[in-house]
C-alpha cells in the first residue's frame, strides 16, 4: 500500500475532491516505506522498517480553513476526513493571509526514483553494516554507523484542477570510526537516490584511515587560518544560509538580507564573484521533485550569480503582497565547483587546516548570520603543501557570508546529504577559504 | 535538541505543508482531545493478550505500552491566528526478550488481533537478532507494581480551556509587545497529554496521564535607520503542569535587574511581552561587550541549558559506552572517573541531582517506560562525581542492581531507551539572594534566558549565549550588553562555581526537544537551579560586519 502509482493516487484524490461541499479543497496523499540499521560497538544495535501512508485534507470557506488527516482509505473514511476538515474550517478564525489553491501547473518530471533502492532488503542492510564493521575490527577500531533508506511518493490535488505526483528513493549512510585507544576518530557520509552507487566498505575505509591518521592530535593556537573544508563541512554552512534567504523577513528588516535604511540586498553583490549557487531539480546527481509546497512548480534558478543575490524565497502570500511571482524553497542546492582536487588544494597551501566536518552548529547572530560549532572526526594541520599532523578540534565562530567573501579556491563537487543544515541533498565543492575564525580548542576526540 | 523541526512546524501557516502531521499524529478536532481514553481494564485485557502470546513463544520478558498522545499547538502573529493544530496518535508497542535478544514491534491496530500480530512480530525480530547477539541482555530486576495509576498533579486541564480563550491571551500578549514598541510579535502555546498504559511480564499494570504546557513568544524590535534588529524570547519555561501555569500569581514572580520579572510556577505572558519589547528597544542602543574574563551570574532559565549540555548529557551511560558515537557523540566522563570516587566535576558548591519525581517538571512521571518507579538520586555530591544515568539493561555495568528509572519512548511506535532525567543544581544552603550576589561582583555579566548553545561531541568545550545580558560593575547593574557569548571547558567551568543562591529563587528551565538516537526521538526534560556565580569565565564578542 505504501507506494501508490500515479493512477492509483489520482483515483483516490479524485474521490476526495468529489466529496467536498466547501468553497474549495486541497488534498495531499503521501506514503513511504523506510528501513534502517544502526550499529555501535561493532555490533548491530537496532534495525527496523516503517511503512506509512497518510491523507491530509484542507477545506476552506472564504478565508477560514481546516485540516484533517487520516490513514484509512475506504470510501467512508475518505468522506469522513473531508467532513471533518470542513467542520474544522467552519470553526477556525479567519486568516487574512489565506491563499486559495493554485490552478493546474506544468511540471517537468524528475528522475528521483530508482528500483535498486526501492528493492533494499533487511539482508542488504545487514550486509552493508557487516561490510563496515568487519574492516574496522581488523584494524582495532570500533565502528558506529547508521544506514537509512526510503522509497516514497507525494501526490496532491485541489478543486482548481491541479494534480501533482512524484515518487522518490533515497539512501543515506554515515559511519564514525574510533580507534580503541580513544585518541583517533574518523567519519564519512554518503547520500544517493540510487543505492547501486553506495559501497559501505569503500566509504568505511576512508573513515578508518582518518581515525588512524587522527591519533594523538597536537594542539595549535586558535585564530584565523586558511582552511580547506570538505564538502560536508562547507555544505552545512551554505545550507544554513538558505534558511536566512526568506523574502518576507528581509523586507521586514529582520534578516542578514535586510539593508540599512530599508529594502533588501536582492541584486547586490554579497560574496566573492566566483560564487555561483543555484537550484536545478533535474540535475542528475541531486534530482529533486519538480514541485514543492502547494503544488508550486519548481524551476532551475540562480540564487547567487557571480556573487550577486538573484533570488529570495517568496511564499504565495508574500509574493501577492509584493506583486512578484512566488519563489518556492528549493528542493536541492548546487554550488558550482572548480577543477582542483583535494590533493591539489593541499599542495597549494602554505599553512592551513583541513576540516572533515562540523558539529553542533548553532546560530549566534542572525544580523550577520554568525554561527558557532566545532570541527570533528579528522582535523589536520597543513604546512608547505603537505598534511603535517592531526590537530585537536577547534570551535569556530564564522558567518557563511564572510567565508564566501574569503574564497581562495573552488574544488571538485561532491553530493552531500542532510548534514546539520539543509534537509535536502546538495552538490558542494571542496572549498579553500582564508581567515576562517577558530576561537577556542576542544579536547574532544 | 531538535528544535529546528519544531520551529518549522510552529512557523507553518494554515496553508503550509501537511507533510509534517503524520509524524506527530492525525489532525483532529479539539473535541476529540477530550474524549475518554480506553478504560484501564480494557487496556489490561489487551496487554494480557500480548503477555500470554509472547510467553507461549518463548519470551523471557515482555512489556506492552498502549499510548494515546494528544497535542494542541496554537500559533499567532501580531493580531492574526496563524495556525491551530490538534493531533492524536494511538497505538501499541510491544518489546520482548527472546533468547537473550531484544525485539520490538508496534501497531496502530489496538485490538486483540492487532496486538497478537505485533506480539508475534516482536518475537520473530528478537529471534532474528539473537543470532548476532554477542552477550545476552541482562535486565536489572524491577518489582511488579500491580495495578497502579499516576497523574500529573494539574489543577486545570489545558485541553478543557476553550481555544478562543487561549487565542485571546496570545493576541493580548502580542498586543502588549506592539504597544511597548515592538516591530513584530509572535506567540505560541503548546499543550501535550500522554495517556500511557504500561504492562509487563514482571506483573506491572501502570496507567499514567501526563500533562505538559509551554507558552512562548518572540518579540522583535527593528531600527530601520541603522539596519539593526534584536529579538527577545519569552522568559517562560515549558512545564509539567496544566493551564494553571498560564494564570499569573504574585508569589511566583521574582524581580530581576532593570525591571525584569522572572517566573516560578506560573507565568504572566502579557507582562513579559511588554517588558520584552522595552528590553528589545534598549538592546538596539546597547553597547557591545569588551571581550575578556568576567564573573558570570547566571539565572536559572539560562543556567538550565548549561546544566543540560555539560552535565545531563555527559552522564548518560549509553553515551559513555559508545552507543551514540555516530550521532550525539560519546563523553569525556568514563567509568574509571566514576569508580575513582574522587573526580572533581565541580567545586564544593556543586551538588547535582537527578529527579524524575519533581512536581511541575517535564520529566516527572510515577513510573518510567519500563515500569520502574521513579526516584531522585545524586549525580555529583559536593563537586565529586558519584553516579550516572542508567536503565534496566545497562545499570549492571555500574555494578548496580536497580535501574534509575529514566527510560522513555517518544511514542507507542518507537522503542524506549535511556533518556536524560530532570538534572538539577541543588540550591545553596546559606541564605543568599541574587541581589546580594550581584552586589558582591566587581566585574561581571548577569545572563538571563536561553540563547545560542553549542558543545562538542564529548562535552568538553562549550559556547553559550543568552536572551538578555546586563553588565555588572562594582556591584551595580550598569546596563544592557550586546554580542555576549561565553566559552569554557565543562570541568573548568563547574570548578569556577563559587556560590549558589538559596532555595527561595530556585526555578526550572525546560525543553520539549532533547534529541537522541537514530532515528531521532525527542524527550521533554527540566533543569532546576537557583542563580549561581562562576568566576573568571572567558567572554567573547560575537559582533561582526558583513
Amino acid at each position: 500500500m505504501a507506494i501508490l502509482s500515479k493512477d492509483d493516487a489520482q483515483q483516490i484524490l479524485k474521490k476526495v475532491i468529489g466529496y467536498s461541499k466547501a468553497d474549495g479543497i486541497e488534498a495531499n496523499l503521501n506514503g513511504s516505506d523506510a528501513g534502517n540499521i544502526r550499529y555501535a560497538r561493532n555490533s548491530v544495535s537496532t534495525s527496523g522498517e516503517d511503512s506509512n501512508v497518510s491523507l491530509g485534507v484542507q477545506s476552506y470557506f472564504g478565508k477560514k480553513s481546516g485540516t484533517a488527516t487520516i490513514n484509512e482509505f475506504d470510501d467512508a473514511s475518505l468522506e469522513k476526513v473531508v467532513r471533518r476538515s470542513e467542520e474544522l474550517a467552519q470553526l477556525a478564525p479567519e486568516n487574512p493571509e489565506f491563499m486559495e489553491p493554485l490552478a493546474q501547473q506544468t511540471y517537468q518530471e524528475s528522475k528521483t526514483y530508482f528500483d535498486s533502492t526501492a528493492k533494499i532488503t533487511p539482508e542488504y542492510r545487514a550486509q552493508a553494516a557487516a561490510n563496515s564493521i568487519n574492516p574496522a575490527v581488523a584494524k582495532d577500531i570500533t565502528a558506529a554507523g547508521y544506514l537509512t533508506d526510503n522509497r516514497g511518493f507525494n501526490a496532491m490535488m485541489n478543486s482548481k484542477g491541479l494534480f501533482a505526483y512524484n515518487r522518490a528513493t533515497s539512501v543515506d549512510f554515515t559511519v564514525t570510526m574510533r580507534t580503541n585507544d580513544g585518541t583517533g576518530s574518523g567519519w564519512v557520509t554518503r547520500s544517493f537516490n540510487d543505492v547501486s552507487k553506495l559501497d559501505t566498505a569503500e566509504a568505511s575505509k576512508i573513515a578508518i584511515d582518518k581515525a588512524l591518521q587522527s591519533r594523538n592530535a597536537k594542539a595549535i593556537e586558535p585564530g584565523k587560518y586558511t582552511v580547506i573544508l570538505e564538502p560536508a563541512a562547507a555544505g552545512d554552512l551554505i545550507g544554513l544560509m538558505f534558511f536566512g534567504m526568506n523574502a518576507r523577513q528581509a523586507d521586514e528588516g529582520r534578516s542578514f538580507m535586510s539593508k540599512k535604511g530599508g529594502g533588501t540586498k536582492l541584486g547586490e553583490k554579497i560574496v566573492d564573484e566566483r560564487v555561483n549557487i543555484y537550484t536545478d531539480p533535474w540535475n542528475e546527481h541531486v534530482p529533486a521533485s519538480g514541485w514543492g509546497n502547494n503544488g508550486l512548480a519548481r524551476k532551475k534558478m540562480d540564487i547567487i550569480k557571480n556573487g550577486v543575490v538573484t533570488n529570495l524565497f517568496y511564499d504565495r502570500y508574500w509574493a501577492s503582497q509584493k506583486n512578484v511571482e512566488p519563489v518556492p524553497f528549493p528542493g536541492n542546492r548546487i554550488m558550482q565547483g572548480g577543477n582542483a582536487s583535494l590533493e591539489d588544494m593541499i599542495k597549494d597551501t602554505k599553512r592551513g587546516v583541513l576540516v572533515t566536518r562540523f558539529w553542533y552548529i548553532r546560530p549566534v547572530d542572525p544580523q550577520t548570520l554568525l554561527y558557532t560549532g566545532l570541527t570533528r572526526d579528522g582535523t589536520f594541520f597543513i604546512e608547505n603543501g603537505k598534511i603535517k599532523h592531526p590537530i585537536k578540534n577547534f570551535r569556530f565562530n564564522e558567518s557563511p557570508i564572510i567565508m564566501l567573501n574569503n574564497l581562495e579556491t573552488l574544488g571538485k563537487q561532491v553530493r552531500v546529504g542532510n548534514g546539520e543544515g539543509f534537509g535536502a541533498p546538495s552538490l558542494i565543492p571542496y572549498l579553500k577559504v582564508r581567515d576562517f575564525t577558530f576561537t577556542s580548542l576542544s579536547d574532544a576526540v | 535538541m531538535k528544535r529546528r523541526n519544531f520551529v518549522q512546524l510552529a512557523g507553518m501557516g494554515i496553508t503550509g505543508s501537511l507533510l509534517s502531521f503524520p509524524s506527530i499524529g492525525n489532525a483532529v478536532s479539539s473535541e476529540i482531545l477530550l474524549e475518554s481514553p480506553l478504560l484501564a481494564s480494557q487496556k489490561k485485557q489487551l496487554a494480557d493478550v500480548a503477555l500470554n502470546i509472547t510467553k507461549g513463544l518463548g519470551a523471557t520478558y515482555t512489556d506492552v505500552r498502549i499510548g494515546r498522545y494528544l497535542n494542541q499547538f496554537i500559533s499567532t502573529r501580531e493580531n492574526k491566528v496563524q495556525n491551530i493544530v490538534n493531533t492524536e496518535s494511538f497505538g501499541v508497542g510491544i518489546r520482548v526478550i527472546v533468547k537473550g535478544a531484544w525485539g520490538f514491534a508496534a501497531t496502530n491496530e489496538v485490538t486483540a488481533d492487532g496486538v497478537k500480530k505485533a506480539a508475534e512480530k516482536a518475537v520473530a525480530i528478537a529471534k532474528a537478532n539473537s543470532k548476532f547477539q554477542k552477550e545476552p541482555v541482562m535486565l536489572a530486576p524491577a518489582a511488579g507494581q500491580g495495578e497502579v495509576s499516576w497523574k500529573t498533579p494539574i489543577q486545570k486541564n489545558a485541553f478543557e480551556v476553550p481555544v478562543s480563550e487561549k487565542v485571546d491571551l496570545l493576541l493580548r500578549a502580542n498586543g502588549a509587545a506592539l504597544k511597548n514598541g515592538a516591530s513584530f510579535a509572535s506567540s505560541n502555546l503548546f499543550q501535550v497529554n500522554e495517556q500511557k498504559y504500561f504492562a509487563s511480564s514482571d506483573g506491572s499494570y501502570i496507567d499514567q496521564d501526563v500533562h505538559r504546557i509551554w507558552p512562548t513568544f518572540s518579540v522583535s524590535v527593528i531600527d530601520r535607520a541603522s539596519g539593526k534588529f534584536k529579538s527577545r524570547e519569552a522568559m517562560s519555561a515549558p512545564m509539567g503542569m496544566g493551564y494553571e501555569y498560564m494564570i499569573p500569581k504574585a508569589e511566583d514572580k521574582l524581580t530581576g535587574p532593570s525591571g525584569m520579572v522572572l517566573y516560578k510556577n506560573s507565568y504572566d505572558i502579557i507582562e513579559d511581552a511588554a517588558i520584552a519589547a522595552r528590553q528589545g528597544k534598549e538592546m538596539i542602543a546597547a553597547k557591545s561587550v569588551e571581550p575578556g574574563k568576567y564573573d558570570l551570574v547566571l539565572e536559572p532559565n539560562h543556567l538550565g541549558l548549561t546544566i543540560h549540555e555539560s552535565i545531563g548529557h555527559p552522564l548518560e551511560l549509553d553515551r559513555i559506552l559508545g552507543y551514540e558515537a555516530n550521532y550525539a557523540g560519546t563523553s569525556f566522563v568514563t567509568l574509571e572517573k566514576l569508580k575513582s570516587g574522587n573526580f572533581n566535576y565541580g567545586s564544593k558548591q556543586v551538588t547535582i541531582f537527578a529527579d524524575k519525581t519533581q512536581p511541575g517538571s517535564l520529566g516527572a512521571v510515577g513510573y518510567d517506560d519500563e515500569g520502574v518507579k521513579c526516584k531522585r538520586w545524586d549525580l555529583i555530591k559536593d563537586g565529586v562525581l558519584v553516579n550516572l544515568e542508567a536503565i534496566r539493561d545497562q545499570v549492571h555495568m555500574l555494578g548496580q542492581t536497580e535501574s534509575h528509572g529514566c527510560c522513555y519512548a517518544q511514542s507507542w511506535s518507537e522503542v524506549q531507551f535511556q533518556r536524560m532525567p530532570n538534572v538539577s543544581l541543588a540550591p545553596g544552603k546559606e541564605t543568599y539572594s541574587s541581589a546580594q550576589m550581584i552586589k558582591d561582583v566587581e566585574k561581571g555579566i548577569y545572563i538571563a534566558g536561553r540563547g545560542s548553545y553549542s558543545i562538542d561531541q564529548q562535552r568538553y568545550n562549550f559556547q553559550f549565549g543568552g536572551t538578555a545580558f546586563y553588565e555588572i560593575k562594582n556591584g551595580q547593574i550598569t546596563g544592557i550588553l550586546n554580542d555576549v557569548a561565553y566559552q569554557s571547558n565543562t570541568q573548568e567551568f563547574w570548578n569556577s562555581c563559587v556560590k549558589v543562591c538559596d532555595e527561595s529563587e530556585y526555578r526550572m528551565f525546560g525543553s520539549f526537544f532533547d534529541g537522541k538516537g537514530q532515528p531521532s526521538q525527542v524527550s521533554a526534560v527540566s533543569h532546576g537551579s537557583s542563580p549561581a556565580r562562576f568566576n573568571g569565565v572567558s567572554v567573547i564578542n560575537t559582533g561582526r560586519t558583513i
